[in-house]
């Protein structure tokens, strides 16, 4: 049951990733993609109709671990303190961004919005990347299994660590880089013209600096936490994992070659899916590694999940709420499909 | 008291303070605007879409800022509660898990068709999308209000051997009956606010002399509506979730009234300065042995004051609850008062051109919120000293491990960023009211 519900929430956060990923990469490209400002319009409105049901993911992702584990939710949500509270500053102004811009007709007012939109997406992608570091590396977990960590120390991974060290650092850039490519091919796909040129070539300039990073941080991974590769080696399974990353990576390549935009995002959904399930993987059924004593302080599925009762009752309703939000999403979605067009209703 | 466990209730009294400014207007508006997009299909009139639209701007408006405030109350229960939510996460975990599995979703996903889709959906599909975001917003305010209720009133749970407590019945807390009429009482409040902001803008309307024809509808459903629910508000719900306080929380009840003294026949306390130095009312106007009746429906009864228990089970700030108590219970009469007279002017066919009832109706907009806060202040504050009734302590339930410092840092940095969140809110809905209902899509990119 409590693999189960592990599960659950690693689908759902990779749901979140995939979906929010491609509205904040848009939003780090935002202002080296769009020239004009019919572009950047453009721009805005493909993601308008839904980076607001994408950001509910996050919410609900949220909700489900809380209620399947709520001592992680309590340890991790106090232990990150002030990212967290970054986190959420960082996403009202990019909120605000968004929506104000619209009604801004001067355009030092317009540029003002576009810049807070841009450089909120972008911090937003180095913080969840470096939050996933931070889980990965593990952090200074207390007996009673609370912890609070500093927002650096001395940038060393090891028993005093901060939020920021040279490992989370290297994994938050991993994350704006991919989040970068994976929104730039959701531009290419909605659009045509320049913008569609534009943005296809930026996700092709990151496509080497992503395979180069994808392996310095597999690499480093290892090295900072090296009990990551004891659930590959007891289950060969594993390893297929490490091949769809590098298939979509090289998938990635070909596609945005021959053009073939929606191809290449699909790609680079599965290489985030791929990245995200590695780490659940790796980490099962841990869930944060304790860097002070790891055999007995380690959070993992067992001594944090809620009651057995409790868990049973939610896979019911849980199951009946996925349906219905996969049918809504799919109705938003195919509503809005195709190129957009700057004629017409708003977005 | 620790300054910590002062820091942190600051921190979440106040952003959920200014959160809710915002759902209380979207859960009241939502409902409103489906009658008007209903009778625009009845009454095949463009002029009810062209209104419906008006407020389905406002609506986007305050929904972007519940969101966005809103993300912030999630995250609290982990960052500045987390012994709490290690506590009671394995039972309150089920609804809040809910409310983004069944009511966020179904919002989100809606008000995007709703906001954008109007030209892509034909007329009836576009009357479901604005249901179905109506239903999203409801269930959303159920769950948070199931969510509350089980700390005002723990029912369906288990105590388990790590000292934490966990859900035995699903069912139970669910069907909590404190939730149901906590929920009637909230749900009419949102509605009130909802009727009276729409009404208020038509009055500004008809004041200003522009959009008479939006005008009258807005002045029209605000008016009914805002009758309807105003004495909802008082009876049946405010009536009920009265008694569920006095039959599972009496100190609270007598900590609300500023009753000190156990007594039969007890006064209900109109005005007055509750004097805890003296334990007793100062400069009171009352109705004698009305609380009596209004408590156990005799003139007799015994209702027990704040002596009948000891002093650390008393709501730790007796004077504040017993002012928002009656601040709250003051306006709900106000608002009777005035929607009674708007309405009786409505049926002769005055209200429009009386202009002294039309400035009232447009200086009453503050009231609602206020209202609605001062009554989130007396369930909160009346649930002191405890987090979850009879179970857990407040102080108990803040994060040990964040500092007093840290604490006040995010809250100074939430007071600056909803400082500005706030003034650019009221730019844009000013702006909205000026353009007024005949605006083609200002809203969009």
């Amino acid at each position: 049951m409590e693999t189960l519900w592990f599960m659950i929430v690693a689908v759902m956060v990779a749901a979140y990733v995939v979906l929010d990923g491609f509205d904040l990469g848009a939003g780090a490209i935002y202002l080296s993609a769009g020239k004009t400002t019919d572009e950047r319009r453009k721009i805005l409105r493909a993601i308008g109709p839904v980076w607001d049901g994408n950001e509910v993911w996050l919410l609900a992702a949220g909700g489900t671990l809380y209620f399947a584990f709520p001592l992680l939710y309590a340890s991790s949500f106090s232990g990150f303190y002030l990212p967290l509270m970054m986190v959420l500053w960082l996403l009202m102004l990019r909120g605000i961004g968004i929506e104000l811009r619209a009604h801004m007709e001067n355009p030092v007012w317009v540029g003002f919005f576009d810049l807070i939109f841009c450089v909120s997406s972008a911090l937003l992608a180095i913080f969840f990347g470096a939050a996933l570091g931070n889980v990965v590396r593990g952090v200074p977990l207390g007996a009673d299994g609370y912890f609070f960590e500093p927002l650096w120390t001395n940038f060393r991974v090891g028993a005093d660590t901060g939020i920021l060290d040279w490992y989370t650092v290297l994994t938050g850039v991993v994350a704006l880089v991919t989040l970068t490519a994976h929104g730039s091919l959701y531009i290419a796909v909605k659009t045509d013209g320049d913008l569609n040129r534009r943005t296809r070539n930026i996700a092709m300039w990151a496509w080497p600096l992503q395979l180069i990073l994808t392996i310095v941080a597999l690499i480093a991974t290892c090295y900072v936490q090296p009990s990551v590769l004891d659930n590959y080696k007891q289950h060969a399974i594993g390893y297929l994992i490490p091949v769809l990353v590098f298939g979509s990576l090289g998938t990635m390549i070909y596609a945005i070659r021959k053009q073939k935009d929606k191809l290449a995002f699909v790609a680079s959904a599965l290489y985030i899916v791929g990245m995200l399930v590695g780490a659940a993987f790796a980490l099962y059924p841990v869930v944060l590694p304790a860097s002070t004593d790891p055999a007995h302080r380690s959070l993992t599925i067992y001594n944090t999940a809620a009651g057995r009762h409790g868990l049973t009752v939610g896979l019911t309703w849980w199951a009946f709420g996925m349906i219905l939000a996969l049918g809504y999403f799919t109705l938003l979605y195919r509503m809005f499909r195709g190129k957009v067009r700057l004629e017409g209703e708003g977005y | 008291m620790d300054s910590a466990l002062l820091v942190h209730r600051i921190h979440f009294a106040f952003t959920v303070t200014f959160h809710y400014l915002f759902p209380q207007l979207t859960m009241g508006l939502a409902p409103l605007i489906v009658v008007l997009k209903t009778l625009a299909l009845r009454r095949n009139d463009e002029t009810y879409n062209q209104a419906a639209r008006f407020w389905v701007r406002i609506f986007g408006i305050n929904f972007v800022l519940g969101v966005v405030t809103g993300i912030p109350m999630e995250f609290q229960f982990g960052t500045n509660w987390s012994h709490f939510s290690r506590f009671a996460g394995g039972v309150i975990g089920q609804t809040l898990a809910m409310e983004g599995m069944f009511a966020f979703f179904l919002e989100s996903a809606f008000l995007g068709l709703f906001l954008y889709g109007e030209k892509r959906l034909s007329a009836r599909a576009h009357w479901w999308s604005a249901v179905a975001v109506f239903l999203g917003s409801w269930l959303s305010g159920f769950f948070i209000i199931a969510t509350d209720a089980w700390m005002q009133h723990p029912v369906g749970y288990a105590n388990t051997a790590d000292g934490s407590v966990q859900l035995s019945s699903f069912w139970e807390l669910v069907l909590n009956p404190w939730a149901w009429w906590q929920y009637a009482h909230n749900m009419s409040g949102a509605v009130i606010t909802g009727a009276f902001v729409m009404a208020s803008v038509g009055a500004f309307y008809l004041l200003w002399g522009k959009f008479q024809k939006h005008a009258r509808i807005f002045v029209r459903v605000g008016v009914i509506a805002g009758l309807i629910f105003s004495v909802l508000q008082l009876f049946p719900t405010g009536d009920g979730q009265g008694r569920m306080i006095a039959e599972n929380q009496p100190v609270t009840l007598a900590a609300m009234e500023a009753l000190f003294v156990t007594q039969p026949g007890a006064p209900l306390v109109i005005l007055g300065q509750p004097n805890l130095d003296e334990r007793k009312i100062d400069n009171p106007i009352e109705v004698p042995e009305a609380l009596s009746f209004l408590t156990y429906r005799a003139w007799k009864a015994n209702v027990q004051g704040l002596d009948a228990f000891p002093q650390n089970l008393w709501p730790d700030n007796v004077a504040l609850l017993y002012y928002s108590y009656h601040i709250m219970v003051g306006l709900g009469t106000i608002f009777i008062a005035i929607m009674l007279v708007a309405a009786f002017l409505l049926w002769r066919g005055k209200l429009f051109s009386a202009r002294w009832m039309l400035w009232i109706l447009v200086l009453a907009l503050p009231f609602p919120y206020i209202a609605n806060t001062a009554g989130w202040i007396t369930a909160e504050l009346g649930r002191q000293p405890w987090l979850v009734y009879g179970l857990m302590r407040t102080a108990a339930g803040y994060s040990k491990l964040v500092s007093a410092g840290n604490g006040m840092f995010t809250l100074l940095g939430f007071m600056g960023m909803y400082m500005v969140l706030g003034i650019l809110f009221l730019f844009l809905v000013r702006r909205e009211i000026e353009q007024g209902p005949e605006a083609e899509v200002s809203t969009g990119h």
